[in-house]
């Protein structure tokens, strides 16, 4: 199947708001090279579970496509057309699997030695897109938030060395309500800037109580899904024939039903959550993985103007010693590894953040959960800079816009 | 074959396209120019000339096939940033301190193949960048440095061994390639699967066990040349209870696998000896306290296995220790990655690794700049050894012999 062959009724198997999008572009379709067009696809298939940022790109881009004139698309294109495809490839149902495809293409790349020629492809694609589509600013500053070592009492060395050279490091924040202070920073950005999952809350342990203008994720609520999945994955991984491939294309499929989501709710906050622990890795084994990779996909899926990640004490690794002595079974945490590892993540929550438009205005703070460090950036203070002033968290964000 | 790859949506290859600062080999210059700096600052190394005054042989006085070999690859490598640049040479005391100082180093080992942790030590194996599935059970396709060696110098299997991993690695011993046959390659043993196996129903260490972290929810069939259980008695001259017993005092399957390799030396003596470690790649996890452990490991156990070196008296001035990562990880500023936790952007950072050689004969202290390729060790030891790598790809490392 070649995309010049595309006929309406391939797309029947998509959702509805993905099918009606699709039909809108076929004859934009049939224009695309076969090693770009499943990757296109790969998107237009989850139009209905997209954030309405993600919707607003992906028609942006496909109006592109649509606008350009057969030399532009040759122009755009023609390092695409020169990837070489295998013939299995070509006979995969990449209308209908356009995720599968992208899988294999990639094994493809990776083997015959094109990922290289494809990765400039897609960074010339990119920047020729940017050109065309301008980018979005956001309405207000973006602001984003970590919180950290939740159940540390000494910190076992020097916290956010990698941050601290981008803004101004307070070594007397006053941390009593501090995290109270915080949500209620969260609660009235999202009322004075209401915008669907424009505001989110994620914590890798119990969540506290927030505003209801707030998208919430957390580790202990996810502890079902959690469950449900990896058992899933035994029984699958138990059975004759089933590799890696085919357990990632089997977990892709998954429905928020079947891994014990409460059918209703918001499906478009169900299938992120449930991507999160398919497609993310320690998501399901690690509350510290969960927080950064759920704060990372809300970023670069969402693009929200808030979000508030508060990191909790991750399950102990035990060392081999003790797994081999058997014993009563509890969960032991980490909190001092945990730390180490949020310290690392709310840098990673930063970088993700200026990956966005308007990321010359964004505000970041991250705070040592209940202590007296902290380190905020933000256009209105200074680099590189120590405070030493006993000040509330309130009092920093306050500096900070 | 699979592997992974960072196709996503037009807006991350934007994003990857405006994280890209510079060109791939300015990257790489700058990568390899900071590499030698930290080593010159840190270890007192000096940038080595191009040309030897004589041949290996010359200078040693040990004949080619008198010669012995220790290769350690990291499987999960460890970027600058945690190991020789200065925020992280606090991980790694025992390479930067005792080991670059006696060895000479290439800061710029490219691996130009797929960055998947099996097929790339096949790869370093065969000096060919093979292209089989990362995730399956199967040979390298192109003979194996174990299969030449032993063909070539009429070795017997007790000659050569390896030590590996997970299940994954069980076919690296020998090839499928026609002009070697079955038992021709190295015997390979897998100390996780052999503990596994001593261990059977006690403890909870199936999460320490675990095959692989690049796959952790999945570990192929095993089949091909590999060691059983029983045969660490009647091979090793080790009991089981004893394996079981001194594996109770250990905290982790590199410390496992050191040991098995201590053993191999003192019953064998192998001419040639490959392991492969690979604790590090926790980081697949994404908890970043554990990747740091790993790395520190790994740190100390190198140095072990080079006292072990100088202390059995079967190698003690007559053998090389290679060490090498397989490869790297990604980049902070790669969008299309997650930073250390994974290697699939297949940008510079993660291609690009280093290498040190230590033995009689190696010049110490000094440090080579050029690009080396990964597939360049076979036909290297080829040299070293007396035998003829016929089908590697590669060239040998003359700064070395």
């Amino acid at each position: 199947m070649h995309p010049e062959d595309l006929k309406p009724e391939q797309f029947s198997g998509y959702p509805p708001e993905a099918r009606k999008l699709a039909l809108d572009y076929l004859e934009t379709f049939r224009r695309l090279p076969l090693s770009f067009l499943p990757s296109l696809l790969r998107e237009v298939i989850e139009f209905d579970f997209k954030f309405p940022v993600e919707r607003r790109h992906l028609e942006k881009e496909l109006g592109n496509l649509r606008s350009l004139s057969h030399e532009d698309l040759r122009a755009w294109f023609r390092e695409f057309t020169e990837i070489r495809l295998s013939e299995s490839l070509e006979k995969l149902n990449w209308i209908a699997s356009p995720a599968q495809f992208v899988e294999q293409l990639s094994a493809h790349l990776w083997a015959t030695h094109q990922m290289d020629a494809f990765r400039h492809a897609a960074l010339g694609y990119a920047d020729k897109l940017r050109a065309a589509v301008a980018p979005e600013p956001p309405t207000s500053p973006r602001l984003g938030i970590a919180v950290i070592g939740q159940g540390v009492d000494v910190a076992p060395g020097p916290l956010f060395r990698k941050l601290r050279t981008y803004g101004a490091y307070f070594s007397a924040v006053n941390p009593e309500n501090g995290l109270r202070q915080l949500l209620e920073v969260v609660a009235a950005r999202a009322n004075s800037n209401p915008a669907p999952y424009g505001h989110w809350y994620i914590d890798g342990g119990e969540p506290l109580p927030h505003a209801s203008g707030v998208t919430s994720v957390s580790y202990q609520a996810m502890e079902p899904v959690r469950a449900a999945l990896l058992a899933r994955i035994h029984a699958e991984t138990q059975k004759t024939g089933m590799g890696p491939e085919a357990l990632r294309t089997l977990m892709a499929r998954l429905r928020p039903v079947e891994l014990s989501m409460a059918p209703g709710g918001d499906p478009v906050l169900n299938r992120f959550q449930i991507k999160l622990l398919t497609e993310g890795s320690g998501t399901q084994i690690f509350s510290t993985s969960f927080v950064e990779w759920a704060a990372r996909e809300a970023l670069r899926r969402a693009e929200p103007l808030t979000v508030l990640a508060r990191f909790a004490p991750r399950q102990r690794q035990k060392p081999m010693h003790e797994l081999l002595s058997p014993g009563p079974e509890q969960v032991a945490l980490d909190p001092v590894g945990s730390l180490v590892d949020a310290d690392m993540g709310a840098y990673y929550n930063w970088m993700n953040q200026q990956r966005l438009p308007g990321s010359e205005k964004s505000l970041f703070l991250v705070w040592f959960e209940n202590h007296k460090e902290a380190v905020a950036i933000s256009p209105a203070l200074p680099r590189g800079t120590v405070s030493t002033e006993t000040i509330d968290l309130r009092g920093i964000l306050s500096w900070m816009t | 074959m699979s592997s992974h790859t960072s196709l996503r949506t037009a807006k991350d290859r934007a994003r990857l396209a405006s994280a890209k600062g510079s060109t791939p080999q300015e990257l790489a210059r700058h990568l390899v120019w900071t590499r030698r700096e930290f080593l010159r600052g840190a270890a007192g190394v000096a940038l080595g000339s191009s040309l030897l005054p004589s041949s290996l042989i010359a200078r040693t006085g040990i004949s080619a096939r008198k010669r012995k070999v220790v290769v350690v690859t990291f499987g999960g490598g460890a970027r600058d940033q945690e190991t020789f640049a200065p925020e992280g040479q606090e991980n790694v005391p025992h390479l930067l301190r005792e080991l670059a100082p006696q060895s000479t180093f290439f800061t710029q080992v490219v691996n130009r193949g797929i960055l998947g942790h099996y097929v790339a030590t096949a790869s370093l194996a065969t000096g060919v960048y093979e292209t089989i599935n990362n995730f399956a059970s199967l040979p390298p396709e192109s003979p194996t440095v174990f299969e030449y060696f032993r063909k070539d110098l009429k070795r017997p299997a007790s000659d050569v061994w390896v030590v590996a991993p997970s299940n994954g690695f069980n076919r690296i011993g020998e090839s499928s390639h026609r002009s070697f046959g079955p038992g021709s390659g190295a015997r390979v043993i897998l100390p996780k699967y052999l503990l596994g196996a001593a261990t059977s129903g006690l403890g909870d260490y199936g999460h320490l066990l675990r095959d692989s972290y690049e796959t952790p929810l999945y570990a192929p069939e095993l089949s091909g040349n590999i060691f059983e259980l029983e045969q660490l008695e009647t091979i090793l001259k080790l009991s089981v209870e004893d394996f079981r017993a001194h594996a109770l005092t250990l905290s982790s399957p590199d410390e496992l696998s050191v040991y098995i390799v201590r053993q191999l030396m003192r019953q064998f003596a192998p001419s040639l000896l490959w392991v492969t470690l690979h604790d590090i790649d926790i980081a697949h996890a994404g908890a970043y306290s554990l990747y740091i452990e790993g790395i520190r490991r790994t740190d100390r156990l190198s140095a072990e296995i080079w006292k072990a070196i100088q202390s059995e008296p079967e190698y003690a001035g007559k053998c090389t220790l290679f060490i090498l990562p397989d490869f790297g990880r990604d980049s902070d500023e790669d969008a299309g990655g997650n930073g250390f936790q994974h290697h699939r952007t297949g940008d510079v950072i993660s291609r690009t690794t280093w290498m040190m050689a230590l033995g009689p004969g190696i010049r110490e202290g000094v440090v080579y700049d050029r690009p080396v390729d990964s597939i360049d060790l076979v036909p290297t030891l080829g040299s070293m050894m007396g035998f003829t790598a016929s089908l590697s790809r590669g060239k040998p490392i003359t700064e070395i012999l």
